[in-house]
């Protein structure tokens, strides 16, 4: 029988890089710019998270719990904020057409994120091509004091680390600064018609900067619990894969709502990880064709949306445009 | 602040025009200031001499024939890449599902060889394995085309979404092909009869494919510059209301400039596995999809200026890894210097449409250019 | 006016965009109290110079003085400010949101946003100065009237009292625009500094206090308004003297050409835009269509062109030979193959008749380019028509490379219009062909129309301004609500009658329907 128990927390643990991807690039999108580095930038976040990591169960002699987690937490916030500037800087202060701009950081990310990783594995003499951080993964994959003694409620819910809960409630903060706060109201002006903004006296660039910087860093601790707690600490090069358009993908299937990307970074996990659980004795190949479905799902929720036409479903008006005060 | 009101010290100007001589001459200066930095973080990790870097570089790909040929082949596969997105792009249709079309393609030819070896005679099955991968690119890239035109669907994630669809439809033909069973891979097919593969031409094994593409260059050039098809998808791409005063039916345009788009990553999968690779998985493409969208944004969707820039980044991707392999360093290192390039050349596009004019206190004015 | 004090002084204030000087040296005046009218010719830098006063632009040279203080504007916000409020042509406002979310927009404010209270100020704004607004409507849901009450009202909220207006009449109906003056004349009794760009010489000797002229960036002088009239100031922006009547030849041999009947349109969201409309248009003849803003001019226009879905009705061609076509059901290229040359200038210029970022020669290619042999375009015909257009309607331009989204209005205008009309149409027809442009474009315009008709071209004439409907047209059909409210003649028809009608089906005198 099919296992809702089990299923479940495999679907959110699977979907908690892809939120914290997409409410990254939901506040960064909001802002007007279409980052398409996200890809990158995740792995940047990962690999920082794992080098901190590194250095600390690498020099500590007893290891702090405090520190094992702000360790790794801070070099990754540091490394996915210089992405972000990077992106800010080409794509708001030149100018740059934010797709290319996007693609060049993801390809630069991804290179990022391996060659770290390479020449950190290379550095333990591991026979097998990882590396393992299991003593910080521990602490980051502790779950709630009570997850066992709750039954199915327990596994359900409890069981995860804390990253997790963290993804759910920046999603809710998020939701609830764009659509509650003066702040939220001016980002989404921003977005929206730059020059309508600028001419109410926001700081065009500014929120572009900060929003972007900031989704960028949500971004990163996306790879991060990747590393930390998916993947039990075990940083192998590609192992994270194309998670980072999944987070993008899950921007316009949540039509720009970070509430609702939480219900469909579960949903997405879900599709992700369904192909484990068919029938025994199914061929092989089978399965590759289950893996299509988060693809082909996300397609159909495109169309969907696309047929129904809701003004309120629609992107940023000037997502992807580059604002210039004085342009004529 | 001093809360004394300031002029700005920096300001930016839109330029009204700007000599090409300038503009290429800024686009130079920016790649060599990145070379520079590049080999400034080269010699950081390595500790060695740039100019033994760079010679590794220019080795790796001039250094013998051999080398050469295969630069020529990774130039001419990214610039067919290059080309088949850039009608897209130029009716403002942000194809980014080159890398899916191109895996179709490949599959379709694929599957021409292995499960038509026996039914026809070779130069058939050659034409009809073409054919078949044209198909298939275009289909793949009309898919989301109609529902632009009907529903104007998004199309950047839907062809990102059909991407990953083909990866795993091709995926399944592995496992269901693969040889030996359980390997999970194809192996060289028609390895001893050489049965569909596009015969060598003037003595060079990449040369047909080349030729290919050169040609296919050209008329791209000629099509969108010179035909009605071309005017017209430039007209949608600026203003679908334009194009619809003047009696231009949008969704056939859409749909056509596709189907162009995909037919054309269809002959490159089929080159990259009739004219190349012989077999069929699933990195294939290897990311062209993606890069191509910077080569045909880069060359400003021109298809002789694609030529230079596929060329320049097959020069960096080949020259970087043989950096990596011959230091020591791993692979990916070539895609961090790669990122740092395109930075440069992304970002100097800024000096060539605007330019600073810095302020003094006295409201005197020094123009500086670049 | 020297012993009052002066709310901006702007001292030699210099703009350049490239190799055009917009600003030359400028030297204005706005004192409180007052509604300045600035005039000038398109491109004569009326709006850069107002631009540069509200943070838009920031100047090349030049000194701005608030209140004998020196100051420096480096943004919108600073504007703010200072208290200085502009009201851009085309509206900065953000679709998706709320009248009440675009008011309180870039406010700083403590704590979470409280909507309820910005509501209540806006009403409380709104019943001061008789405006009609719906806080809570979403900016995509309103009229353009309604949109322009809103940018008023988001100015007035922040307390500004320097305030520009860049022709704010444009798209208004003749009540409305009297309703804005009414308010525009509140706010100047109010103490505050009114500045208003129009190109409507009526308006100007209306509403203004004093005038100030600039023409190709140079400050040319400035008066009282009583003390000139409308010759004078448009003698000094054109800088030299103009004739200010419309000529309006007698029609030669008029013969139906077009007959439309029982003509119903719906919208996408099944509002009904036109409803059982039937009328007739001749050739040789001017047809004008009045009526307020969105009630149907558009869709009628673009039904005839092909390119509105129709839901019941006719729309005939008629042949010299008296045989008819009918066009309805047919799109614009299928049109143009049954041999019927129909020329349209649309009111979005830039985003319908023209293709902005393409050059001239390209943009002439737009009718023409299916002429070429084979899969080809015919590349050196549209040129020379460019070339054609340049010289015989003085497009000020630097070449025919140049894309069009350079040019000012009045000179996009021309090109548009002098494309069309190259085609030897026997239908023309145009929406708002003056809209923006200043006199002598305006000029040049209705006699490039006039010429049209004399060569027994059925003309149909959307306007706004109810003047040169009444000057201009043989006929003038009144649109109401989508109806058809009467067809009056040209020559001797009321201001006040047919301005009634649009507002009333029939006018006065409908008692009986």
């Amino acid at each position: 029988m099919f296992d809702i128990v089990s299923f479940f927390p495999r679907a959110v643990m699977q979907g908690v890089p892809l939120l914290f991807g997409g409410t990254g690039e939901i506040i960064t999108e909001k802002s007007g710019n279409l980052n398409l580095g996200i890809p990158g930038i995740m792995y940047v976040g990962g690999i920082c998270g794992v080098i901190g990591a590194f250095l600390y169960e690498q020099t500590a002699v007893e290891m702090n719990a405090f520190l094992t987690i702000m360790i790794p937490l801070l070099s990754c916030l540091l490394g996915s904020l210089l992405m972000g500037l990077l992106y800010c800087f080409l794509t708001v202060t030149l100018r740059a057409n934010q797709n290319v701009t996007g693609l060049a950081l993801t390809t630069f990310g991804i290179g990022i994120g391996n060659f770290f990783g390479g020449s950190l594995i290379k550095l333990t003499d591991s026979e097998v091509p990882s590396i393992a951080l299991s003593a910080t993964s521990k602490v980051f994959s502790r779950s709630l004091p009570f997850a066992d003694s709750l039954g199915w409620f327990g596994k359900m819910f409890l069981s995860y680390g804390f990253l997790v809960y963290a993804a759910v409630i920046i999603a809710v903060l998020t939701a609830y600064v764009i659509k509650k706060t003066r702040v939220g109201l001016n980002l989404r002006a921003v977005g929206e018609s730059p020059a309508t903004a600028d001419a109410a006296g926001i700081s065009v660039n500014r929120y572009k900067y900060i929003a972007t910087c900031i989704g960028s860093m949500i971004a990163g601790l996306g790879g991060l619990y990747y590393v930390m707690d998916y993947a039990s600490g075990v940083w192998s090069n590609d192992a994270f894969g194309d998670r980072g358009w999944l987070a993008i993908a899950l921007v316009i299937f949540s039509v720009w709502k970070p509430n609702l990307a939480i219900i469909a970074s579960i949903l997405f996990g879900g599709l992700y990880i369904i192909y484990l659980y068919i029938p025994a004795g199914t061929q092989l190949y089978m399965m590759e064709l289950y893996k299509m479905l988060p693809y082909l799902v996300t397609i159909i929720v495109l169309v969907v949306v696309s047929m129904r036409k809701k003004r309120e479903n629609e992107p940023p008006a000037a997502l992807g445009l580059a604002y210039f005060r004085e342009e004529r | 602040m001093n809360g004394k009101n300031k002029e700005p010290l920096l300001h930016i100007i839109k330029r009204g025009s700007i000599p090409w001589y300038r503009a290429w001459g800024i686009r130079i200066a920016a790649i060599v200031v990145a070379l520079i930095v590049c080999a400034v973080i080269t010699m950081t990790v390595t500790g060695e001499d740039p100019i033994q870097v760079y010679l590794t570089m220019i080795d790796s790909s001039f250094g013998s024939e051999r080398k050469m040929w295969v630069l020529a082949q990774n130039t001419a596969m990214l610039l067919g890449v290059s080309l088949a997105v850039t009608p897209a792009f130029r009716m403002k249709f942000w194809n980014i599902g080159g890398e899916g079309q191109v895996l179709v393609g490949c599959l379709a030819a694929a599957a021409c060889m292995i499960c038509l070896a026996d039914a026809l005679p070779n130069g058939l099955l050659i034409a009809v394995s073409a054919l078949a991968s044209i198909i298939a690119g275009a289909v793949w890239a009309g898919i989301p085309a109609f529902f632009k035109a009907k529903w104007n669907t998004n199309e950047t994630l839907f062809t990102l979404m059909m991407n990953y669809v083909a990866t795993q439809l091709v995926a399944f033909f592995v496992i269901i092909w693969e040889v030996p069973k359980g390997s999970g891979k194809i192996g060289i097919i028609n390895q001893s009869t050489e049965l569909g593969w596009l015969p060598e031409v003037f003595g060079g094994k990449y040369m047909l494919n080349v030729i290919i593409i050169l040609v296919m260059t050209v008329g791209l050039y000629v099509y969108l510059n010179y035909s009605k098809h071309g005017y017209e998808l430039s007209v949608v791409g600026e203003s679908e209301r334009t194009a619809r005063y003047v009696g231009i039916k949008v969704e056939k345009v859409i749909i056509r400039t596709m189907l162009l788009s995909g037919a054309i990553c269809g002959v490159v999968g089929f080159l990259l596995v009739s004219g190349t690779n012989h077999t069929l998985s699933t990195t294939l493409s290897d990311g062209r999809g993606f890069t191509a969208v910077m080569v045909s944004w880069l060359s400003k969707f021109n298809p002789f200026i694609m030529v230079l820039t596929s060329f320049m980044l097959a020069f960096l991707d080949k020259g970087s890894s043989a950096i990596s392999t011959s230091f020591g360093l791993n692979h990916s290192f070539s895609d961090i210097l790669t990122g740092v390039i395109l930075f440069f050349i992304i970002g100097c596009e800024f000096f060539i449409t605007y330019k600073l004019s810095f302020r003094k206190a006295a409201g005197k004015e020094v123009k500086e250019s670049v | 006016m020297d012993n009052k004090n002066a709310a901006v002084k702007m001292r030699n204030i210099s703009k350049s965009f490239g190799t055009v000087k917009a600003n030359d040296k400028i030297w204005l005046d706005i004192y409180r109290g007052e509604i300045l009218a600035l005039l000038g010719e398109n491109g004569s830098g009326k709006t850069t110079l107002m631009n540069m006063l509200s943070g838009i632009y920031f100047p090349d040279e030049g000194e701005i003085f608030i209140d004998d203080k020196e100051v420096v504007i480096r943004s919108p916000k600073d504007a703010l400010s200072l208290g200085i409020g502009m009201i851009h042509q085309h509206f900065k406002l953000v679709d998706v949101l709320t009248a009440t979310e675009n008011i309180i927009l870039g406010l700083e404010g403590k704590g979470r946003l409280d909507l309820k209270a910005a509501s209540q100020k806006i009403r409380e704004i709104c019943q001061t100065y008789g405006f009609d607004v719906d806080p809570d409507q979403h900016i995509y849901e309103m009229s353009v009237s309604q949109k322009q009450t809103v940018e008023i009202v988001k100015v007035l909220y922040r307390g500004a009292d320097i305030l520009i207006l860049d022709e704010p009449t444009a798209v208004l109906t003749p009540q409305e625009t009297d309703k804005l003056f009414a308010v525009l004349r509140n706010m100047r009794d109010a103490g505050k500094a009114i500045v208003i760009i129009t190109h409507k010489m009526h308006e100007v000797e209306e509403l203004s206090d004093r005038v100030a002229v600039l023409r190709h960036g140079q400050f040319i002088g400035d008066m009282p308004t009583k003390d000139t009239n409308a010759q004078e100031m448009t003698n000094m922006m054109v800088g030299h003297p103009v004739e200010l009547n419309i000529e309006r030849p007698e029609p030669k041999d008029p013969k139906p050409r077009i007959e439309i009947k029982d003509l119903t349109v719906r919208s996408i969201d099944d509002v009904i835009k036109l409803d059982n409309v039937s009328f007739t248009a001749n050739s040789g003849e001017i047809l004008g269509i009045a009526g307020i803003s969105g009630c149907g001019q558009k869709e009628l226009l673009e039904a005839i062109a092909g390119l509105q879905p129709v839901e019941s009705g006719s729309v005939s061609y008629i042949n010299d030979d008296g045989s008819r076509e009918e066009l309805l059901g047919k799109d614009p290229l299928s049109i143009a193959e049954l041999g019927v040359v129909l020329s349209f200038v649309p009111e979005d210029r830039l985003g319908m008749g023209l293709v902005a970022n393409m050059d001239l020669g390209d943009n002439m290619m737009l009718r023409s380019f299916r002429r070429g042999r084979g899969i080809f375009t015919d590349r050196k015909s549209p040129r020379k028509l460019a070339k054609n257009v340049v010289d015989e309607l003085d497009v000020v331009t630097p070449g025919i490379s140049t894309p069009v989204r350079k040019l000012s209005g009045g000179n996009v205008q021309k090109v548009l219009v002098g494309r069309e009309i190259a085609s030897a149409p026997t239908v023309l027809l145009t929406a708002y062909a003056v809209r923006g442009l200043d006199i002598n474009s305006s000029y040049t315009i209705y006699d490039l129309i006039n010429r049209q008709k004399e060569k027994g071209v059925a003309v149909i004439y959307v306007g706004e301004d109810l003047d040169v409907l009444l000057e201009l047209c043989d006929r003038i059909l009144v649109l109401c609500g989508g109806k058809v409210s009467g067809i009056v003649p040209g020559r001797g028809a009321k201001k006040r009658e047919v301005g009634m009608m649009m507002t009333k089906l029939g006018g006065d005198g409908a008692d009986e329907r």
